[in-house]
């Protein structure tokens, strides 16, 4: 554990564009993270993996700021933001996919698009974001709702896109998806890393996460009480086995 | 002429256009209490003590200031919707995340100190409110007359209700409102100021309220308890509409109207009791309402 916890402190060499330093938060009298711990750099694409339950849903929604009650520190882009409420820690350049999508039923295809303002110069404008998932064009008109699970999931991406935010949390987007799905968002995620895209990836599916991930934050209770590299993957398998209850 | 079930056109026809402007009222106001209950959860119980003071508002700014009816439409929402986004500010913010029981006792308690203080003030006997002279008189329709003010009514409240509904289906700030209604706290991950909206959608729900007080003004007298009056028939109609719908409030409010303008014609003994009958069948059998979706 000491030495999971140093090698947590020493990732990564650059300026980290996200810092996550003894993170707690509690829903209601329910103290769920007891201390999390973690770097994320520039261009970086890092998952939390964790068993369900583990606080990797609850430490996304403690960044974005949608969990108010969270002690610690949380710096993005060295501006501290765990006093700030969600809109303003939107507005500094972090976009949120939640699980489950966060689709609104009552808004078409092409609203829940451009719902999200442009918060920063450098979003992607619609005509590229179509090229990115064509499948999103001709459903503009469309009931939100009414999309597949994985068209739901690319509108669910595509609409922070837009807005300029260059830290992405994503929060388990293959979840209940078809494997070719699966594979579409990888290409997703893998294009958006080219792009310069901060990526934090909330996965279970851990082989997914080694498809297009640097590195990998165990969580566990509460705490990230392992950081594996992306290389050094295979050599630490069992261990990750045993982390995740494989 | 014609006489259907042995009533004449002209009882048939005026009490139908009794009823439709009893269905703008209903419509425009349960259409502010659909948008605030959608986005707020709160349901508003001094609604009708906010339409109220939108008529003492009218009937204050020409007493007092010489401001006649056009302007009243438009000063006196205003007015009376600032006062919504101070009550908003002040205390229904502070009640987000208890349950909706509470933002009902706050604004019933409100209800009966606004409609207290206005009886203490000007009494209950009514106070006289003119019809504008551009709307004076009326006009001979063959099978029925037709009062010029309440043909006004009608058509101004249709126009509120299609403005608005055009404004939350067409509109971004619309979109804004929609998606707050189902997801406040993603909306906000967005960047977007979910409390601001909150407070000018419950100034806007209590302008509308405010908006339906001046155009009863020259109708009934004004009077702190005609918002009491009222308020109850409103709520069943939000209930039957589907509560939170918009669509549904204005389509519900207008409907009912008639219905309890027919149902004086051909039995009046159940007039003031048939919508709340309809309330009872709408949620044995879809209790959403008619427009409503099941959580």
């Amino acid at each position: 554990m000491p030495e999971a916890a140093s090698r947590v402190l020493s990732q990564p060499a650059v300026a980290p564009l996200l810092s996550v330093k003894n993170l707690q938060a509690w829903y209601g009298e329910s103290h769920v993270l007891h201390g999390i711990n973690f770097d994320v750099a520039p261009g970086e694409v890092v998952t939390l993996l964790g068993r369900n339950g583990a606080g990797k849903t609850t430490t996304l929604r403690s960044i974005i700021g949608i969990l108010r009650k969270r002690t610690g520190s949380i710096s993005f882009d060295g501006k501290e933001t765990i006093r700030l409420p969600a809109r303003h820690i939107a507005r500094l350049g972090i976009g949120y996919v939640p699980e489950e999508r966060g689709i609104f039923s009552s808004l078409s295809v092409a609203e829940n698009l451009v719902l999200p303002p442009v918060v920063k110069p450098g979003g992607m404008t619609q005509e590229q974001i179509y090229t990115l998932f064509p499948n999103i064009k001709e459903r503009l008109s469309s009931q939100g709702t009414k999309l597949s699970g994985g068209e739901q999931q690319m509108l669910s991406i595509a609409r922070i896109l837009r807005t300029g935010a260059n830290l992405l949390l994503l929060d388990e987007p293959t979840e209940g998806l078809a494997p070719v799905i699966v594979e579409q968002i990888g290409r997703t995620i893998a294009r958006l890393k080219q792009d310069g895209f901060t990526i934090v990836l909330v996965e279970q599916n851990f082989r997914f996460a080694a498809t297009v991930a640097d590195r990998h934050y165990v969580v566990e209770q509460g705490r990230v009480i392992d950081m594996i590299r992306n290389d050094e993957l295979d050599a630490n398998i069992d261990k990750l086995h045993g982390y995740l209850g494989v | 002429m014609f006489e259907l079930l042995g009533v004449s056109p002209q009882v048939l026809f005026g009490q139908l256009l009794l009823g439709l402007i009893n269905g703008s009222f209903y419509a425009v106001l349960s259409l502010g209490l659909a948008i605030i209950f959608g986005l707020l959860n709160i349901i508003n119980f001094a609604h009708g003590a906010q339409y109220m003071m939108g008529a003492f508002v009218a009937w204050m700014l020409l007493q007092y200031a010489g401001i006649g009816y056009w302007w009243a439409l438009l000063i006196a929402p205003v007015l009376v919707g600032v006062t919504g986004i101070v009550i908003e500010r002040l205390f229904l913010s502070r009640l987000q995340n208890v349950d909706h029981l509470y933002g009902l006792l706050l604004t019933f308690g409100l209800a009966l100190i606004i409609q207290g203080v206005f009886r203490n003030q000007y009494g209950v006997s009514g106070l006289p409110y003119g019809i504008p002279p551009e709307l004076a008189g009326g006009r001979n329709l063959g099978f029925m007359f037709l009062p010029n003010y309440r043909a006004w009514v009608v058509l101004a409240a249709l126009v509120a209700c299609i403005a608005t509904w055009l404004v939350i289906e067409r509109t971004r700030l619309g979109a804004y409102l929609r998606a707050a209604t189902e997801n406040a706290p993603l909306v906000g991950a967005f960047g977007i100021n979910v409390p601001l909206l909150v407070t000018v959608t419950y100034g806007f729900g209590v302008a509308l309220a405010a908006f339906a007080g001046v155009l009863a003004a020259p109708i009934y007298a004004v009077n702190p308890n005609m918002g009491a009056d009222l308020i109850i028939v409103v709520f069943a109609v939000v209930v039957i509409g589907g509560m939170g719908s918009i669509l549904g409030s204005i389509i519900t409010g207008f409907s009912l109207g008639l219905i309890e303008g027919l149902t004086k014609v051909f039995y009046p003994e159940a007039s003031s009791t048939v919508i709340f009958v309809i309330m009872i069948l709408v949620l044995l059998v879809k209790p959403a309402g008619l427009f409503g979706r099941a959580a």
